[in-house]
Parts: C-alpha cells; structure tokens; sequence
C-alpha cells in the first residue's frame, strides 16, 4: 500500500441491509472495495465473491513437514546415530514413535498456519492499519468504494448508490 | 419494537441487546476501576502465589527431600496435582474446539474464558513435573537437542517424553487458539480506546481491520485450529494416562486408562469452567450472556461425563475380578477398603454418586447447587487421581516395601500456591481482555439471542400491558 488511497464509505446498522446493498452493487456492477464489519457475517464471501480460502492447504502442507521431521529425526536419533536398546524392543520401534510425530503434526500446522494467517492479512504487533470508523469493531457495517481519480459525477453515483441502499451515515476518506 | 424469539429453543443472549449493548457490556469490565470483590479476590490470591511461591524456594534449597516421597511412593501430591490441573484444561479446549465443530452456540458465551482457563491451569500443571526433576535448572535436558554429551539423545520410547510433547504442544496451541479469537476483541477495545491504551489495544489487536477476507481467513483458521485441537485435546489425557497405563504396576496396567481419562479430564474441566463463570458472571453482570441456558448445558456434559467415569470405575472392579489375577484383585481390593479407603469414598461420592441428581432438571437450572457441585466434583476428581497413585504404590508387589503416604507442608503450599496462580493470572485476564467473545457473540445474536430471526421465529408477545414495569418480568425481555 503505497500510495494514498481515497476512500468513500458508507456504515449501515445492520448486516441484512448492507447484505441487500451489495446485492443491489453487484446488479449495478460496482466496484467494492472492501467491506468491514464487526463479526464474520455468513453469505457475504460469495456475494463479494470472495475465493475460498487456502489456509487448511497450507495448514496440511506444514503438518505433513511436522509428520517427516519427527519421524525422521527419532529414526535417524535411533537407527543411525546413537542406537539404544530399550526394553528389548528393536531400534527402530515404529509404535514407541506414534505419539511424538502425532504431537508435532500439530504443533507445526497450527503454528505454520497461524503465522500464515497473520502474514498474509498483514497484521502483526505494532502494525497500524487505517480504521475508517471506530465504530466498525462495535455495531456499523462499512461498505467501502476506492474513489482516486474518479469523476465527481462518478463519486455521486457511489454516494447516491450508499444512501439509497440504507446506509445511515456515509463519509470519505483519505487512507 | 417488538423482539422476535425462537419457539423451540431459549435464548442465549438476554435482555433484548443490540450489537451495541453487546460491546458495552463486555468491554465495560476493561474500562473501569476494578470493584471491591474484585480488589479482595485479588489480594488473596497474590497472598496464596506468595505461600507457593515460598515453597517452591524451600523445595529448590533444600531438594525434594523436603517431600514425604519415599523409594516405595515416589510419586505423590506432585503428579496428583499434575494431573488434575491437566485435566481441568480439557474443557477449555472442549468447549472452543469440538464445541466449534459440532456448532452449539452457547460455547460462545463461555469459550474465551474456558480457554483462559486452560492455559493457566496447565501452567499449574507445568509447574509440578518441572519441580519434582528435583534440579529444575537441568529441566531442559528433557528436551531433545543437539548436545556435548554425545549428543546422548532422550528416549522417545516413554511416555514420560510422549507427555512433555503433548503438554507443550497442548499448551502453545490453546495460546494461539486463544488469541487468534481475542485479536478482534482486542481491536474493539482499542477502537473505544484513547491515549496510551489505544496504542497498547492497537499492539495487541496487531492492526485488525475486520476486513470480510480477514474475516474469512479467521473462520478458516479457526475451524481448522478447532480440527486440529479436538483429536489433540484427546491425546493429551490419553498420554498422560500412558504414563500409568504402560507400566506393569497392578491397578495402572490397563486398557481402560486412555477413555477414562479423558471423559475424567472433561468432567473436572466443566465443573471448573462452572465455578469460574458462575462467580464471572455475577461479579462482572454477565447474567445476560452466560445464562441459565449455558449453565443446564453445561451440566448436562458434567452428567454425562461423570457417568462415564462412574461406569469406567466399576469396570475397572469387575474387570479386575474376572481377570482371576490375585495382584489386580489385591489393588482394587485395597483401593476401596486399604489405608487410603477414604479417599475412594471421597471419589466415589464426589464423582459418580452425587452428580447423578443432574438427572432433575430443576437442579441442572439452580446456581448454587450447580456452584456446590462443581466444587464437589473438583474434590472427587482431585481423590480419584490421589487414589491412582497413592493407593496403588503404597501397596506393591513386596510387603516389605509397603509404605504410607502423607504430604509435607511444603507440598501443601505449593499446591495452594497454583491455586494463587491459577487465579492471579485469571483475575488479571479479566480486567484486561473481554470475559466473553465478542465478535462471536454478536454473530450468534440473531440465530441464537433473544432476536431470533429463523425459520422457526416468533414474534414475543407485545401488548400494553408489557409496557408497566414490573408487571411480568419475561415481556420485560423481549417488549422493549
């Protein structure tokens, strides 16, 4: 994000009528932005047409790393660099071996998949993001149009389009 | 304007809220000076952690000598308490994780705290294996990492090491869990917040937005933490029941442990999730989220937990007696009419006897019986634990070896001190963070609240007569 970005936002008091307005937006082919809103409102991916996300891919991807490294390092430890026998088992006592690499499957896919959450969202401690409206995180919904180098005849149809469709309060911004 | 309800289920949220009645009252708790009941709980509590505190300066000077362990009993107070504090975590995990993936609602009155809890109580837990080492600055041995001596490697092989896994993992993945669902509280907060606080609430929420593809990201994380953590949850009891149940001691040598445990684990976990919250919830005027509703539920998992354990109990008897195994038969023997009978009366009564009366719905929906009989089930599966252990090792194979068993006062303390711990840290959490989810509360508000929307809705009763104060407190709720 570099440049500075103009923003025109509208906050409505309801998520059933900020649903109904992007419905309304996508009949009329607008462009959203972004929409904020204070808790995940169900049907609004598709209607933003939002793709799935592939967070559980990647989570599958570090758990299977999880599964190798454990597995390989207590195989390795075991087999290769410093064989132990344990109550007359053999080296390479593959049940013994379950739980550990289960425990680490875990470990590195919640946190692989956390950090990936973080990273890609771009939040982080100390990061600052613009907030449009504080009231966002308690009870508006914001829809939000990126306006720069639009027309004022053009920036109209975006206001006239959020005030038409029930937002309460619509304002701009620059972030 | 007129509510509407459910017909079929009752509300979750009372008191005919709007979204923002909802940040209101939850984040009220961390806007204000804390309340008197608040300042004594906490004092007392410090007080407590300072007794543990000393203890655990006692034990570390003058080595686990300070115990009564002995070569027969060498596992006492110190892994009773483990276990049970490892227990009490379970619920926790279990109402934000299979709770999440089953889709009951009413987890997310009671989910933010119940993971707290389970992150302070297996700090607790943390604390009794680390200390019994003996020489906790070497605690790090446990760990396997490339080292001068060799490197000589840990043994993979034990349970003891498949449990210092499970724990560590149990434990970080409860933390990122819990505050992946607290960033977007925390962004509330500090969106209410001005001056120094909004900097600490902005640094803690990481810059959240509420963005709709933010919000997608943190339902897919958080549906697949909740996937991850509901076979996990499982397997930590299960490993720590290897801990007994692999080894060739009469009465720990069984298949039944890893189920038993677990359902245990569970069972001690809501009766602590409802200590906590009944006390939360009146301290902090929570009535409206954490309701009656949640309570009944919760006591039906308590039922239904607790009949698990009674039934593992009395096969353990049967099994015991149909084994024709003289040793096994010697242990339980031992274990309900030996030296330690009474706390396997205590046990039973606490755990399998005295929950039974959750079968009458008027006692499911009564606090403070609800309150009494959570304690009493924390004391019942603190026995249970005592009597595995105790009970078991103090009669082994050679009578000559028999042993008896009692703690010393430094055991006591550092027992009372986790309590101290436990506490502080809880008491801290709920001045600082919102007690109950907000984000996910609002998201129930209209499926699951007093303004249901649904198929099967409604419309409350709106008549005149509603509008006089006082006239029927149940229109109060819904006719404003």
């Amino acid at each position: 994000m570099s440049a500075h970005k103009e923003v025109l936002y509208g906050l409505y008091d309801d998520e059933e009528i900020m649903l109904d307005a992007i419905r309304v937006a996508n009949k009329q082919h607008l462009d959203i932005m972004d929409v904020f809103t204070p808790f995940p409102v169900h049907g609004l991916d598709p209607l933003l047409g939002l793709e799935e996300s592939r967070l559980h891919i990647a989570g599958f991807v570090y758990g299977a790393i999880g599964t190798l490294t454990a597995f390989g390092v207590m195989t390795w430890i075991f087999t290769r660099d410093w064989p132990v026998i344990f109550g007359g088992k053999p080296y390479w006592s593959v049940p013994a071996f379950i739980p550990i690499t289960f425990e680490l499957t875990v470990l590195f896919a919640s946190i692989g998949m956390v950090v990936s959450f973080y990273t890609v969202c771009g939040l982080a401690p100390g990061v600052v993001n613009p907030v449009l409206d504080d009231r966002i995180t308690d009870d508006k919904f914001c829809i939000a149009f990126q306006t720069n180098g639009l027309s004022s005849s053009e920036i109209d149809k975006y206001s006239s389009f959020l005030k038409s469709t029930g937002a309460s309060e619509v304002s701009s911004k620059v972030i | 304007m007129s509510a509407v309800v459910s017909k079929i289920r009752e509300p979750l949220i009372t008191g005919g809220k709007s979204y923002h009645d909802i940040t209101e009252d939850l984040c009220s708790p961390t806007e204000s000076v804390p309340n008197a009941t608040w300042i004594f709980a906490f004092v007392a509590s410090v007080g407590l952690l300072t007794v543990g505190l000393f203890c655990i300066f006692w034990t570390i000077w003058f080595g686990i000598g300070a115990w009564n362990l002995n070569r027969t009993i060498g596992w006492g107070w110190d892994i009773t308490n483990f276990v049970w504090w490892i227990g009490i975590g379970h619920a926790g995990t279990l109402i934000s994780a299979i709770l999440l993936l089953f889709r009951q609602k009413w987890r997310t009155g009671v989910n933010r705290a119940a993971e707290a809890m389970t992150i302070f109580a297996v700090m607790c837990a943390g604390l009794f294996p680390a200390l019994h080492t003996g020489r906790p600055w070497f605690d790090f041995f446990m760990f396997p990492y490339p080292n001068s001596r060799g490197p000589l490697w840990v043994n993979f092989n034990s349970p003891l090491l498949w449990d210092l896994f499970a724990i560590s993992t149990y434990f970080t993945v409860s933390l990122l869990f819990w505050y992946t669902g607290l960033v977007p509280d925390f962004a509330t907060v500090r969106d209410r917040a001005t001056g120094l606080r909004k900097k600490i609430y902005n640094f803690l929420s990481f810059g959240w937005t509420g963005s709709a593809k933010h919000w997608q990201r943190w339902e897919y994380l958080s549906l697949v933490l909740a996937g991850l953590a509901t076979p996990l949850v499982l397997s930590v009891h299960t490993i720590v029941s290897f801990d007994f149940a692999t080894s060739v001691i009469p009465g720990w040598h069984t298949t039944i442990f890893p189920p038993y445990f677990v359902a245990g684990a569970v069972f001690s976990g809501f009766a602590m999730v409802l200590t906590l919250m009944i006390m939360t919830r009146k301290i902090l005027s929570l009535e409206d989220y954490i309701t009656i509703e949640h309570i009944e539920s919760m006591n039906k998992v308590i039922l239904c937990t607790g009949s698990i354990v009674g039934v593992a109990y009395l096969t353990e008897l049967f099994v015991a007696w149909y084994s024709g195994y003289v040793y096994e038969q010697f242990a339980f023997y031992n274990r309900a009419a030996g030296i330690y009978w009474w706390s396997y009366f205590g046990m039973m009564a606490c755990n399998v006897i005295s929950p039974q009366i959750f079968w009458i719905k008027k006692f499911r929906r009564n606090i403070f019986i609800t309150f009494f009989m959570s304690i009493f089930i924390n004391i019942g599966m603190w026995f249970e634990r005592f009597v595995i252990i105790a009970t078991t090792l103090a009669r082994d194979y050679l009578p000559s070896s028999w042993s008896y068993y009692y703690p010393t006062w430094v055991e006591m303390g550092i027992y009372i001190g986790t309590f101290g711990l436990f506490f502080v840290l809880f008491l801290l959490f709920t001045r600082v963070a919102p007690v109950v989810a907000i984000a996910e509360v609002k998201s129930i508000l209209k499926t699951g609240g007093d303004q249901y929307v649904g198929k099967n809705a409604t419309h409350a009763h709106h008549h005149a007569a509603s509008h006089d104060h006082g006239h029927d407190s149940h229109d109060d709720h819904h006719a404003h």
